[in-house]
């Protein structure tokens, strides 16, 4: 640290050297006194001998400089002087510099917090999500989740495996908590032994399950969620060991999980024990989400092979009943996909917020270009300048130094003006992001983001310097004295570096817009798909569930659900009410199950094609305005009288009869051994899991059907046709319909279909925000690039253009050579980002529905508005041209 | 920043007979100077000023130390001493200087007849 005490000590250092030195010439003096000099000669005469004084004291103190960053902050406030010499050039500098490094940082924020930080489990890294794919199942296979864990599965791997330190499975569900205040329907996990094991966060107050609490019919205990705690019982640390009402049962409190803590991608309010019967258990019950947390170094690859080694055991562990073949799951073919639990978290937003970044950082690279057309020009306005001090012997990389410096330091502001917007555009990004966005609470401006924002101010103000800097400032600086002298007509030469930074631009602008184009066509074709319900914005739903210990009677469950439907379609402005085991895209888990027809032969060896099973009330499909291809709807009577019908979707009775007539009429049922069920109808296909997923092939029940699984459905979204769906007070008058049958009940998921359908189209309507936003941006900057080359040259060739027409060129030719200039620029740039696109929408073909990337129309209109407006931003500096006056341009030398 | 050594000497020459005089004794600033010209019997012409540069480089590289302390004249100055660094280094110079001298001199050398 030597230079760091010189640092300090230097002045003392630097007034010892000037005392020393007075000392010598003092010495000196009175020497040449005592020799007989008159004392004022020999003041002249020691001042001769010893030199140039300041140039010695310069000289001492140099030694202790250091001299790089000294020579650094001369150059950093002769950079903060030009510009605040040129007030306007910093200004537009800055602000595009700005709103660049603040997008891109905001943007890059949300990948940070979202894709690249670890999942807040301790060893994050260590955890994976138990997928399988399952090819043979048909039906089942075609949708993302692939084949989810039984709970013999779960018994199997939980105590058959090599590679795991712990692994369980887990669910969603709803519940009700009475007793605590209005009725309320909560957000709940069930969960088996080894989910918290595995994830390995500890509770905020009390204990986990542990594996006494997963015994069947043992005492009810639960844990609650931070945020449940903090708005149920204000935080209170005491609540361990209360007890409260869940689903009409008291359920003892255990534990507090902490703040921030989700289960992989689900937020909840209660947690509770899936305490399997084990003795009950049979293969099938495909419906629970297997997680694991790996033993320290192995691979998923090891994991993979272990369930693989597993699958036989369970298959001869466990069976599906008397007289069925346990080996009959060969025929699917089941795969383990085991995949990081952080991938499961994000699912496909990856690609999404990539193709977001990337759109940004282009706008950001168009931005840049800007700015180092600006810096080109005025370092241009420098040049003879900067030629002098280089033929006077400054060192060229001192100058291109200088010029760095400036252009870095305006980075720099940029960048710190950034911080401000970036905080602004975290903000509309999460307002505006997709609600289900994984980990959107997570999303913050961190020391990571802060160090990007850093190195994108220094990266881009090298960027738009290096250009400028190396083109009037390299070595080969000095025969531009000549060159620059301002009787010279401007030089192709000079001119280069500047269309190229225009063509750069116009051909991201390209790349942007096409991308914009894409999603806007994207969006466009997904408006038009037929989603199987009508009027969205006027169909209320609301979800009720009556748990059997408030009703246990199956048939009493559908006379209230009935009741209900009675009391909502007695309200004002009601059209029509009916209710449904889920409606489209709400994202509940579904039913999905095999199904029999009468007329087919099914063999014994292979499980037929998974269909999804939907319970529905009479006049649900006129409600929701989903269209009755053949057949009609079922009536109450056919309901209270347990009477076996059915309907089916358009997709699944072409694919088993043909055609929706010949469906109806025939006969289906659940299992070997059931009624057979007559299809009475046969309704259009409903893009149950979202507008850009096929349909899947559904099959309608009636709320109650005579079968040991689901005597009655418990669990229901009400929807209602009105006007006055979404109102305060339509909402109030439906709670107090629904309370007046059962006050016990809860309402959960209050919303209207139409903020279903938006939900599920935000992944489209987010990007297409985005490049929106990227593409517009671009177009502007790329206009101004475009438009600031061209007035620039035309002012540059006035006087050419002055002779020009003091030999007779017409006015109409010059404006034709201007914009000829300006053509072949935007042409070029047009021609290169053609290229371009075409090599990088291939990234974006996951988020494009209905269209390919290559979209010929996209293609085509782009090029041509880009075209028009690079035309029009040509016009108008080649209308000043035209006006030029010979006389003027001549005589202003 | 090294056009401050005098025109008629290479770069350390300076240096290295300021380091020679400190080997006899320590000395300050001026009577360096004296040291200098009068046993080169004022064959070199030193700039004075151009002292005081040869020995902040000096002190910098810890070649020589300073005290102040009181003239002869009675004069508040700054003592130059040779620390052995500057010892050893001295000897390293001069005896490479030695060589390179021998070499200018073969070269230099009466021409052969």
């Amino acid at each position: 640290m030597n230079w760091l005490k010189s640092l300090f000590s230097r002045r003392r250092l630097y007034t010892e050297l000037s005392e020393e030195i007075q000392a010598h010439l003092d010495e000196k003096i009175e020497a040449l006194v005592a020799e007989g000099m008159p004392p004022e000669e020999a003041s002249y005469a020691a001042r001769r001998e010893f030199g140039n004084v300041g140039l010695a004291e310069q000289s001492g103190r140099e030694v202790w400089r250091w001299p790089s960053v000294e020579d650094f902050l001369a150059d950093l406030s002769f950079g903060l002087r030009t510009l605040r010499h040129n007030p306007v050039f910093a200004a537009v500098g800055l602000l595009t510099i700005a709103i660049g490094i603040g997008a891109n940082a905001a943007v890059f924020s949300v990948v940070n917090s979202v894709l690249l930080k670890p999942l807040r489990y301790p060893k994050a890294e260590e955890l994976v999500a138990l997928h399988q794919t399952a090819p043979g199942a048909a039906g089942l296979a075609d949708f993302e989740n692939g084949l989810l864990l039984s709970p013999s599965m779960y018994f199997t791997y939980a105590e058959q495996n090599r590679v795991f330190q712990s692994l369980g499975v887990w669910i969603t569900g709803t519940a009700n908590v009475t007793g605590l205040a209005e009725p309320e329907q909560v957000r709940t996990v069930e969960l088996s032994d080894g989910v918290l094991q595995a994830l390995g966060t500890p509770p905020e107050v009390g204990r986990w399950f542990l594996a006494a609490d997963q015994i069947p019919h043992g005492p009810e205990r639960i844990m609650l969620s931070y945020g449940y705690w903090q708005r149920r019982f204000g935080g209170d640390r005491s609540v361990v060991g209360r007890r409260i009402m869940v689903d009409s049962r008291p359920r003892e409190i255990i534990g507090v999980m902490p703040k921030g803590f989700q289960f992989v991608d689900a937020d909840f309010d209660l947690a509770d024990p899936l305490a399997f019967e084990r003795g009950k258990l049979i293969l099938a019950g495909f419906g629970f989400r297997g997680i694991a947390r790996l033993k320290p170094g192995a691979t998923i690859a090891e994991a993979n092979a272990d369930l693989e080694r597993m699958l036989p055991i369970w298959m001869d562990s466990w069976s599906n009943g008397p007289g069925t073949n346990p080996h009959i799951y060969e025929t699917w073919k089941i795969t383990p996909m085991i995949r990081p639990l952080k991938q499961e978290v994000l699912g496909n937003v990856g690609e999404l917020l990539w193709v977001v970044m990337g759109t940004i950082g282009l706008v950001m690279l168009i931005a840049s270009a800007n700015v180092a057309n600006l810096m080109l020009v005025r370092v241009e306005a420098r040049q003879q300048e900067l030629a002098v001090r280089a033929a006077l012997g400054a060192a060229w990389s001192r100058i291109v130094r200088s010029v760095l410096v400036e252009s870095v330091m305006l980075g720099l502001a940029g960048g710190v003006a950034g911080v401000v917007l970036a905080y602004a555009g975290v903000h509309f990004l999460v307002a505006a992001g997709p609600a289900n966005l994984p980990r959107l609470g997570e999303i913050s401006i961190d020391a990571r983001t802060l160090g990007f924002m850093l190195v994108l101010s220094v990266l881009s103000g090298l960027l738009f310097g290096l250009l400028p800097a190396l083109k009037y400032a390299g070595p080969r600086a000095s025969f531009q004295l000549r060159s620059a002298g301002r009787t010279m007509s401007a030089s192709r030469e000079r001119h280069r570096a500047r269309n190229l930074l225009v063509v750069g631009q116009v051909a991201m602008a390209l790349v942007l817009l096409v991308s914009a184009g894409l999603m806007i066509r994207t969006f466009e074709a997904v408006r038009t798909v037929e989603p199987g319900f009508r009027d969205a914005p006027h169909l209320q739903l609301l979800r009720i569930s009556i748990p059997d210990s408030l009703v246990p009677e199956p048939e009493r469950v559908t006379q209230t659900q009935s009741a209900i439907l009675d009391q909502l379609a007695a309200i004002p402005g009601v059209r029509s009410a009916a209710f449904v085991s889920e409606m489209p895209m709400e994202g509940f888990d579904s039913d999905w199950d095999e199904i029999f027809a009468e007329d087919k032969v099914y063999s014994a060896d292979a499980i037929a094609p998974l269909r999804l099973y939907k319970y529905v009330s009479p006049g649900l499909f006129g409600t929701t305005g989903t269209r009755l291809v053949a057949g009609r709807e079922m009536t109450w009577t056919e309901v209270y009288t347990l009477r076996p019908v059915v309907l089916i979707s358009e997709n699944l009775a072409r694919e088993m009869w043909g055609a929706p007539s010949t469906a109806v009429g025939k006969h289906l049922r659940e299992f070997p051994g059931m009624p057979w069920h007559e299809v009475i109808g046969v309704v259009q296909d409903v893009r149950e899991k979202g507008v850009q997923e096929r349909a899947p092939e559904i099959v309608y029940w009636p709320p109650r059907v005579q079968s040991s699984f689901a005597p009655a459905v418990r669990t229901v979204t009400f929807v209602i046709h009105s006007e006055r769906a979404g109102r305060e007070d339509f909402l109030d008058q439906v709670r107090q319909a629904v309370w007046s049958v059962n006050a016990n009940l809860a309402l959960a998921s209050v919303r209207t279909m139409q903020d279903v359908y938006g939900k599920s189209l935000a992944r489209t309507s987010f990007t297409l925000v985005m490049l929106g936003i990227a593409g517009i941006m671009a177009l502007a900057l790329g206009i101004i690039g475009i438009y600031g080359v061209i007035s620039y040259t035309v002012s540059q060739r006035q006087r050419e253009i002055g002779i020009r027409l003091a030999l007779g060129a017409q006015a109409g030719d010059v404006l034709q050579m201007v914009l000829r200039q300006g053509a072949k620029l935007a042409l070029a740039g047009v021609g290169a980002g053609i290229c371009v696109a075409f090599g990088l929408t291939r990234l974006m073909r996951n988020l494009l529905f209905g269209v390919t990337a290559y979209d010929p129309l996209t293609f085509v209109a782009v090029a041509v508005l880009l075209v028009f407006v690079a035309f029009l931003a040509c016009y108008i500096p080649a209308r000043r041209a035209m006006l030029v006056d010979p006389i003027v341009a001549l005589r202003y030398e | 920043m090294k056009k401050t050594i005098e025109r008629d000497l290479f770069p350390g020459a300076l240096e290295m007979m300021v380091l020679r005089m400190l080997k006899r004794q320590p000395l300050h600033g001026y009577a360096l100077v004296q040291q200098i010209k009068r046993t080169s019997r004022d064959l070199l012409q030193i700039e004075e000023g151009s002292l005081y540069p040869a020995l902040q480089r000096l002190l910098k590289a810890e070649l020589v130390k300073a005290d102040w302390g009181v003239s002869s004249t009675n004069r508040r100055v700054r003592i130059y001493k040779l620390t052995p660094a500057g010892a050893r280094h001295l000897e390293r110079e001069v005896s490479s200087f030695e060589r390179m001298l021998e070499g200018i001199t073969r070269v230099l050398g009466p021409e052969e007849s």
